[in-house]
């Protein structure tokens, strides 16, 4: 997830934002919930406060849905990304949801995308790749470079290309 | 070239650039990227003729740094919080010898109870070691701030150093302009020691000095760091005719000329408080901030001068001095003594708590209507606090006070942010 916010910051610089990312945990570890953080802006970012109301949220892990207050903060006005292959009626959400603009919501089921290009459980590359398709405030192609900018190589080449097949279904849906 | 990068990887690469001999630290926590970064850069050759020397923990880090500095290498270290403490006495030796040591401090809390995060009790705790100590504010000034260290400490043969905060800037991507080998070389001339080990001429460093000298020598260790308040703008100038870019003096005033009420405070929560101060600004209110870059030396004079037409000063620290209360906040009312100017001191985001704009909103307003005690504490949850303290005075086998909050806060702490 830090990684996500780290490549999203990378992909929003290459098109001339400001960025900034930052994990609210220091002590991420394998399993325990970690939330990082990513502004971007026309201008100098000089906050340091964590994002307390996000335009956008990306959900890497459904199984979090109903332990944390995940939305607490969430305007419905915002865009929410969820990694899983459910729909929102089958996550229980499908109510919360209904307050959305309907092309502001959306699904990806990045870990099989995630498996079947990189064959690791690792969903960042395509839970951005879907990001730049649901906001458009990134362009894939700036998001495929902050992929290869962090993972050189075939790795690179194989999130990128998971990037790309979670853009286009959601762009195809 | 301007980059999106972590903090950690800029200030490594702007180590790189200063040329650096020897590089030691400890590389566990409480550590930083800084160091894996520099470590990278050696075996990828971006470091030449440098040796990193992996030690076995804090204490033996600076104390290899004190015998390489010695010899005559540039030298530098990193660490932070818990590894500082650990390096106490050679910290002090450091600066006592009058070697130009660069150290970076990822700034956090000390324990216990353990905790990771950001506060800025590790490097106040050794305020008075005789370091040069300077503050940044963003990634930009860590990265500068590290060029300008080498020349600062080596001009004064002082130790410096560089304070960043921990996780907050060390940890966040954000956009830097690093510099290139040759605007850093034509900055930073190759060392030249005052002072240096060498077999074919011996001299003694470090030796026994009694009581008739003592006083003496102690004095002048102090009157290095005065000088340090002259040099310290010197450097910033010259820093700004290669580089182009205003980085490093003594503090920085942001919308100060009419404020009626100024923060004082120091590192990254400035930019928070800029955001805050624009806001109050749009309403009308007179706010402005200064943050001091160089927290030792401290700017005495200069912060007098410039809060000589503030009715109201808020001193902002992420550090308290149990048992008294702020420890910036009774520096700067050295700066202020005889003016009548009040000073009021908030402790704040101590063990990574987040300084908030609402939380300094509801502050300014707080201030303005004079309702807050000296010292302050931002967010401090008092019923929690009111309860233990009860506890404790009810019982003698109350138990350890750590694990009631916890307990207490249960359901709180499940919540992510």
């Amino acid at each position: 997830m830090v990684s996500a916010a780290e490549m999203l910051s990378v992909a929003a610089f290459l098109e001339g934002y400001h960025a900034q990312a930052f994990p609210s945990f220091g002590s991420e570890r394998m399993g325990a919930p970690v939330v990082a953080f990513c502004r971007l802006d026309n201008k100098e970012i000089r906050l340091r406060e964590p994002v307390m109301t996000p335009d956008a949220l990306i959900v890497q892990d459904p199984t979090l849905l109903h332990q944390v207050d995940l939305f607490e903060g969430l305007d419905t006005r915002g865009y929410l990304l969820v990694n899983t292959r459910r729909s929102y009626r089958d996550l229980g959400l499908g109510d919360y949801v209904k307050k959305f603009p309907p092309h502001h919501i959306s699904t990806v089921a990045a870990t099989e995308w995630a498996l079947q290009y990189v064959g690791r459980a690792l969903p960042n590359a395509a839970l951005l790749g879907a990001f730049a398709a649901v906001t458009r405030r990134v362009t894939l192609e700036s998001v495929v470079a902050a992929i290869r900018q962090k993972f050189p190589g075939k790795l690179g080449d194989d999130n990128a290309a998971a990037a790309a097949k979670a853009y286009d279904s959601i762009r195809t849906n | 070239m301007l980059e999106q990068i972590e903090g950690s990887q800029a200030v490594a690469k702007a180590i790189a650039f200063c040329r650096p001999e020897v590089i030691c630290a400890y590389p566990i926590t409480p550590q930083t990227h800084i160091v894996e970064g520099c470590a990278k850069l050696i075996r990828e050759g971006a470091i030449q003729n440098c040796e990193f020397i992996n030690v076995e923990s804090e204490f033996a880090a600076l104390s290899v740094a004190i015998g390489s500095s010695a010899a005559g290498a540039r030298t530098y270290t990193a660490t932070a919080s818990q590894g500082l403490l650990f390096m106490a006495e050679a910290v002090y030796n450091a600066a006592g010898l009058g070697l130009p040591i660069v150290m970076t401090i990822g700034n956090r809390a000390i324990g216990a109870p353990i905790n990771i995060w950001n506060d800025h009790r590790d490097s106040m705790a050794l305020r008075d070691a005789g370091w040069i100590q300077l503050h940044a504010e963003t990634n930009q000034a860590a990265a500068d701030l590290h060029i300008q260290a080498f020349k600062l400490a080596e001009r004064l043969s002082a130790p410096v150093m560089v304070c960043m905060d921990g996780f907050v800037l060390t940890h966040a991507y954000e956009r830097v302009e690093i510099p290139d080998q040759a605007q850093v070389d034509a900055f930073l001339p190759p060392y030249q020691p005052r002072q240096v080990l060498d077999p074919s001429d011996p001299y003694s460093i470090g030796a026994m000095v009694g009581p008739e000298a003592f006083m003496e020598v102690r004095y002048l260790a102090h009157d290095k760091l005065l000088q340090a308040l002259g040099v310290i703008p010197e450097i910033q100038q010259e820093f700004k005719e290669i580089f182009g870019r205003e980085s490093g003096g003594l503090f920085h005033s942001y919308r100060v000329e009419d404020a009626e009420t100024v923060v004082v405070t120091l590192g990254s929560v400035a930019g928070t408080v800029k955001d805050t101060v624009d806001e109050l600004r749009e309403d009308g209110a007179r706010v402005g901030v200064i943050t001091l870059c160089s927290y030792r030396p401290f700017p005495l004079d200069g912060l007098r001068y410039a809060l000589q037409g503030a009715a109201k000063v808020i001193v902002l620290e992420k550090s308290l001095a149990l048992g008294f209360g702020g420890v910036l906040a009774s520096d700067v009312r050295m700066a202020l003594q005889d003016t009548g100017t009040h000073v009021h001191t908030v402790i704040a985001g101590l063990g990574g708590r987040p300084i908030t704009r609402k939380s300094l909103l509801r502050l300014f307003g707080r201030v303005e209507r004079g309702e807050i005690k000296d010292p302050h504490f931002l967010d401090l949850d008092l019923d929690i606090v009111r309860r233990e303290i009860d506890n404790q005075r009810g019982q003698i086998t109350a138990g350890p006070i750590a694990e009631n909050i916890l307990r207490e806060i249960g359901p709180r702490a499940a919540k992510v942010v």
